[in-house]
């Protein structure tokens, strides 16, 4: 299944949040957005989701998705947005309960969510328990549970310490080579964006618009390797000149309100 | 003498070179620590002093029976069968209000959580008619509904519902958004939305709304018992008031006090059950 973005515009009353938006996303592909702080980037990827409603635009749906697949766009959220009076495994059955399932496949598929996440053991912990890196592999076992055909992620490392990033970042990149999920990645962090996108989305500062979309030509499984590392490290060079004057401005921008 | 006190510490510690010293610490208190029976000693102490004070005659028995007078009494009240009358009387009284408030108080504020429109509509009615002291609606309901059980039960019912609306409101309000936003962006139903998020978010709101509104009901039933009712704790309070068997009284005074700590026990017991999460 494809995703086809055409947001014309995007305002909250007066004040024009995104300004000619498009994109094609492939199957398997991974888009990252990035741009400086207020462009309109979780603004976006709720527009891609039908979380929101674009001023003018659409988002179509190109092809159908997999047989087993329960909710094509589906989301990872920065904060989690875990229920703390369910269990790990009764939050990542959240998304089934109202779907008609065959006797034995809820479980089956929170099994294999869980097993696919590392959360086997903690079918039965309740998310304080965990630290934050384990919540956010719920909030990935959630959204696997559905099959999805797009994954919208939503800055889903932030809200970790630095160690937890990489690591979290690592089965990241092990699921995405294994699962090959399309995916819109928003992030503040060009390393995420070049360890994990095949493409680059920059915004402009607000009203956000398309300055750039810059091609990670590297497959992903080579990135780690040193022979890369001078192409990516040129690579987020120029992603940051990109947008610098611009986060700079939008800083002063957030202090001034 | 000051060089003899900063010897001793001198001759275990190594000496600081000179111009170093330790930090001092500065932490510590302002901490809560269990105290397991201090409560226990202090209110012993109190009966104690209680009862010396009636014995010694520094105060009139007459005033303020002493606390083997109070037990005497209750022992009494217990024995005749009385005891159980009333208390069984309130009991109805304050069951049938508060369920009767509660549901209602529920319902008007899940509506006015989830609909702007009823938000819009009850907001201003409520906020002008909670602060009316409700007890002075009765002889208005006795007007309406007779001398019987209705008044009193909806007195109750109408203080009752008022502190449940306002917390079922705003715990429905603060439910986090992004759980909504979560539910929602799995094409989860309206219903699901409600039972499985909003309800359980907005949980712990409701029981601390029917914490308080346990107490205004144990308050409404007795001033409602004291308007017009033959049975019940304060009707049996007024009785031993006019009476002047202030033994009697102080026996209908510890009840309800015993009435109180054992609704707030089941409630700390549904809320322990309902939110062990926490």
């Amino acid at each position: 299944m494809e995703l086809v973005v055409d947001v014309k515009l995007h305002s909250y009353g007066d004040l024009v949040v995104l300004q000619d938006i498009d994109l094609h996303l492939r199957p398997g592909e991974i888009v990252s957005v990035i741009g400086p702080s207020g462009c309109g980037k979780s603004t976006l990827l709720g527009i891609m989701g039908g979380i929101l409603k674009a001023t003018e635009g659409r988002v179509l749906m190109e092809g159908e998705p997999a047989a087993d697949c329960l909710n094509p766009l589906t989301y990872i959220f920065q904060d989690f947005a875990l229920l703390p009076w369910r269990t790990v495994a009764q939050n990542v059955a959240l998304p089934l309960e109202h779907h008609k399932l065959p006797p034995g496949e809820r479980e089956r598929r929170v099994k294999d969510a869980l097993q696919r996440t590392k959360l086997d053991d903690f079918a039965n912990a309740l998310p304080k328990q965990l630290s934050g890196g384990m919540r956010q592999r719920v909030g990935i076992a959630r959204a696997l549970v559905v099959r999805p055909a797009v994954l919208l992620m939503d800055e889903p490392l932030s809200a970790l310490d630095a160690q937890t990033r990489d690591l979290l970042m690592e089965d990241f990149l092990d699921l995405w080579l294994r699962e090959r999920v399309a995916g819109v990645y928003v992030t503040h962090n060009f390393g995420e964006a070049l360890r994990l996108a095949d493409r680059i989305m920059v915004l402009s500062r607000r009203p956000g618009r398309i300055k750039e979309m810059v091609a990670v030509p590297i497959p992903q499984r080579e990135r780690s390797r040193k022979s890369a590392q001078l192409e990516l490290t040129e690579l987020g060079n120029r992603l940051w000149s990109l947008i610098r004057d611009e986060a700079s401005s939008a800083e002063r921008e957030v202090v001034d309100a | 003498m000051l060089e003899d006190t900063m010897a001793a510490p001198a001759a275990r510690l190594p000496r600081e070179p000179a111009g170093r010293r330790e930090v001092a610490f500065r932490g510590g208190g302002f901490l809560p620590e269990p105290k397991r029976y201090h409560s226990w000693v202090a209110f012993a102490g109190v009966l104690a002093l209680w009862q010396v004070a009636v014995s010694l005659r520094w105060i009139d028995p007459v005033f303020l029976p002493s606390p083997a007078a109070i037990c005497e009494a209750l022992w009494g009240l217990a024995q005749s069968g009385d005891l159980w009358k009333h208390v069984s009387v309130s009991l109805v009284r304050i069951g049938s209000g508060w369920v009767i408030g509660s549901a209602l108080g529920l319902v008007i504020g899940i509506g006015m959580g989830l609909s702007s429109v009823t938000r819009a509509v009850g907001m201003p009615m409520i906020s002008a008619i909670f602060p009316i002291p409700k007890i002075a609606l009765l002889p208005l309901l006795i007007l309406w509904l007779g001398i019987g059980e209705a008044p009193k039960i909806t007195t109750i019912a109408s203080g009752v519902f008022f502190p449940t609306v306002i917390a079922t409101f705003s715990g429905v309000d603060s439910v986090p958004r992004n759980l909504i936003r979560m539910a929602q962006s799995f094409n989860m139903p309206t219903s699901g939305i409600i039972w499985k998020i909003i309800l359980p978010s907005a949980l712990p709101g409701i029981l601390a709304g029917f914490r308080i509104s346990m107490a205004i009901a144990l308050l409404l039933v007795v001033s409602a018992e004291m308007i017009g009712a033959q049975f019940g704790i304060g009707a049996f309070l007024l009785t031993a008031g006019n009476l002047m068997q202030t033994d009697d009284l102080m026996a209908g005074v510890v009840m309800l006090s015993i009435l109180g700590l054992a609704l707030g026990a089941i409630l700390t017991m549904i809320e322990k059950a309902l939110l062990s999460w926490r």
